[in-house]
């Protein structure tokens, strides 16, 4: 890891006996896409907003550039942009005039502020709905146009909650594709996401938070290739699904066993599965077996071995409320 | 420099935004007016004095006025979360309460001259203290507008901060000496009339438009500016607390 922009130290954060940030300690380097990937109320948001100063924390230390919260927290918070989980721009206000009310808040005069609003909205696809209004703005331009403005005072560090959630597919891809650009551009992005996909396809560096505390934290390489020792099997069956995971979890205790989203299952185990045993265990259980294929390894199956947790539970878990 | 660009863009904005907007400059127009109305429809025809009714009309146009306007608007951006923008803005908490609170109290002082305009019409105001009238609206515009604070750091939703509001403006209206003398109200409850930041605002303005007024002006120089200072911390601690917690 090259220097370190952001560090963290024993972040913790209380909201009177609910613990929401236990401990978290880490480091992102320059230049790095560090993504913070979780469940709904693992502590995301609150680690996001502690970070940015919208939450004080209960304890541990914070350093964003070498600048010491709280002492230089304003200070900080002029080299850092914000993307919330919520597009949050003014409903009344144009989209070209909230890019230039942003920018004034960072103090950009008129002179460099409007031209940069004008550069930000050509490259986020907006430059033909600059002067209507925001409220009017569909969600994936909302979206967009809450990055555009995380970006108006060159940050060197942007901090972007959830920025994929809820937004058309085309929109999702072109704002991943953006800030692929802005990292080479030499942006450090700290991204939270629920969704694993992005994550793996997004980051340097993954930190797993679960219930306030980060059980694992490494490059996405190490992590895949964590993965990449085990061998996963996908079995589609004839519907029975609870008595074949019975079956088989009986007769191969080492086989870890799980249903994808898809209505299969997931067998995973540390050495390569033999599909023979399976099979005849199935079949003289009496449950069909259609369709038997290698599942690759991903992110997703070091994050369920992990965490414990289940993607599709996250995904279950979208919507209702924050972490 | 920076931090003037940022107070000025807040400012703009939300005087673009929300204050002159039509339905609160008609509202800024009709209040007046219809106080003033009552006062004669009450007086059932006999001669009004306009000059002893300016004083408590101008003290609240610029109560309701303020109060309500910076109460609600804060409240509607933190609904809506844009008041986080200006959270992150590297502006700190203070320069960024009084930009907010400065479009108020110049939509305040703005309000307060309109029953002067009118009455400018009806009676003659030559002998008039401007020095002292000017600066005592200022005072008792940022002292209602750091009230209207305080209503929007302790609520969360719209309807409450108007119903907060309510709950100081209404009693404030019959206890600070708007319309009925300070020395009318039961000995009972004088004492609340001196704890208002108010009732020194209207006894200035008395003096400057009657040449009378209840109280020592040197006294309600001392008092107003201590409560608005007072109300102004009080406001910023307590959104350190609930906003920044």
């Amino acid at each position: 890891m090259t220097s370190a922009v952001l560090d963290v130290r024993d972040l913790t954060k209380h909201y009177g006996d609910v613990v929401a940030v236990d401990g978290v300690s880490f480091r992102v380097g320059a230049g790095e896409i560090f993504g913070f990937l979780g469940p709904n109320g693992a502590g995301k948001t609150t680690t996001i907003n502690a970070l940015t100063g919208l939450v004080d924390p209960t304890g541990g230390e914070i350093s964003v550039l070498g600048l010491a919260y709280p002492g230089h927290i304003s200070e900080a918070q002029g080299h850092i942009g914000v993307v919330p989980d919520e597009s949050n721009l003014y409903g009344e206000m144009d989209g070209f005039g909230n890019l230039c009310f942003c920018a004034a808040l960072y103090g950009l005069p008129r002179r460099v502020r409007e031209p940069r609003a004008r550069e930000l909205l050509d490259r986020f696809d907006l430059a033909e709905v600059g002067r209507r209004p925001f409220a009017a703005y569909s969600r994936g331009m909302k979206r967009k146009l809450t990055i555009a403005a995380a970006l108006i005072h060159r940050p060197q560090i942007l901090f972007l909650d959830e920025p994929t959630t809820g937004i058309d597919v085309a929109s999702a891809r072109q704002i991943r594709r953006l800030l692929g650009d802005l990292n080479a551009d030499g942006v450090t992005i700290f991204l939270t996401t629920h969704y694993i996909e992005e994550a793996e396809r997004l980051c340097h560096r993954i930190a797993f938070i679960v219930a306030g505390r980060i059980v694992r934290i490494d490059t996405k390489e190490s992590l895949l290739a964590e993965a990449d020792g085990s061998s996963s099997l996908l079995l589609a069956l004839d519907g029975n699904l609870e008595e074949g995971a019975r079956l088989l979890g009986e007769s191969f205790p080492d086989i870890a066993i799980a249903r994808n989203p898809e209505g299969n299952l997931l067998l995973t185990a540390a050495d390569e599965l033999e599909l023979l045993p399976l099979l005849q265990r199935l079949h003289e259980g009496g449950v069909k077996v259609y369709e038997a294929r290698i599942a690759r390894p991903s992110l997703e199956d070091v994050f369920v071995r992990v965490t414990g947790i289940e993607a599709r539970e996250m995904k279950a878990a979208e919507g209702r409320g924050r972490g | 420099m920076k931090a003037a660009i940022a107070f000025w863009a807040i400012l703009a904005k939300d005087m673009r935004n929300y204050y002159l907007k039509p339905p609160n400059i008609s509202w800024g127009i009709i209040f007046p007016v219809s106080w003033t109305l009552m006062f004669f429809l009450r007086s059932r025809g006999a001669p009004m004095d306009i000059k002893d009714l300016l004083p408590g009309v101008m003290a609240m146009s610029v109560l309701f006025g303020t109060t309500s306007m910076l109460a609600v608007t804060i409240t509607f951006e933190k609904r809506h979360r844009s008041f986080e923008r200006l959270l992150l803005a590297p502006i700190g908490l203070n320069l960024l309460m009084l930009a907010k609170t400065s479009g108020a109290i110049t939509f305040g002082v703005i309000n307060s001259a309109v029953p002067i305009v009118l009455a400018s019409f009806l009676v003659d105001l030559s002998g008039t203290t401007w020095l002292t009238v000017l600066p005592a609206v200022l005072f008792i515009a940022m002292s209602s507008t750091f009230l209207g604070l305080f209503i929007a750091v302790s609520v969360s939703e719209v309807f409450e901060a108007q119903t907060f509001s309510n709950f100081f403006r209404f009693p404030m209206v019959f206890l600070c000496g708007l319309f009925l003398p300070l020395g009318d109200l039961p000995a009972v409850i004088r004492p609340l009339s001196y704890v208002l930041p108010l009732t020194y605002g209207n006894d200035l303005l008395r003096h400057a438009f009657l040449g009378a007024g209840v109280l020592n002006p040197a006294v309600s120089w001392v008092m107003l500016p201590l409560f608005t200072a007072l109300l102004f911390a009080m406001s910023i601690r307590n959104a350190k607390r609930s906003w920044i917690s």
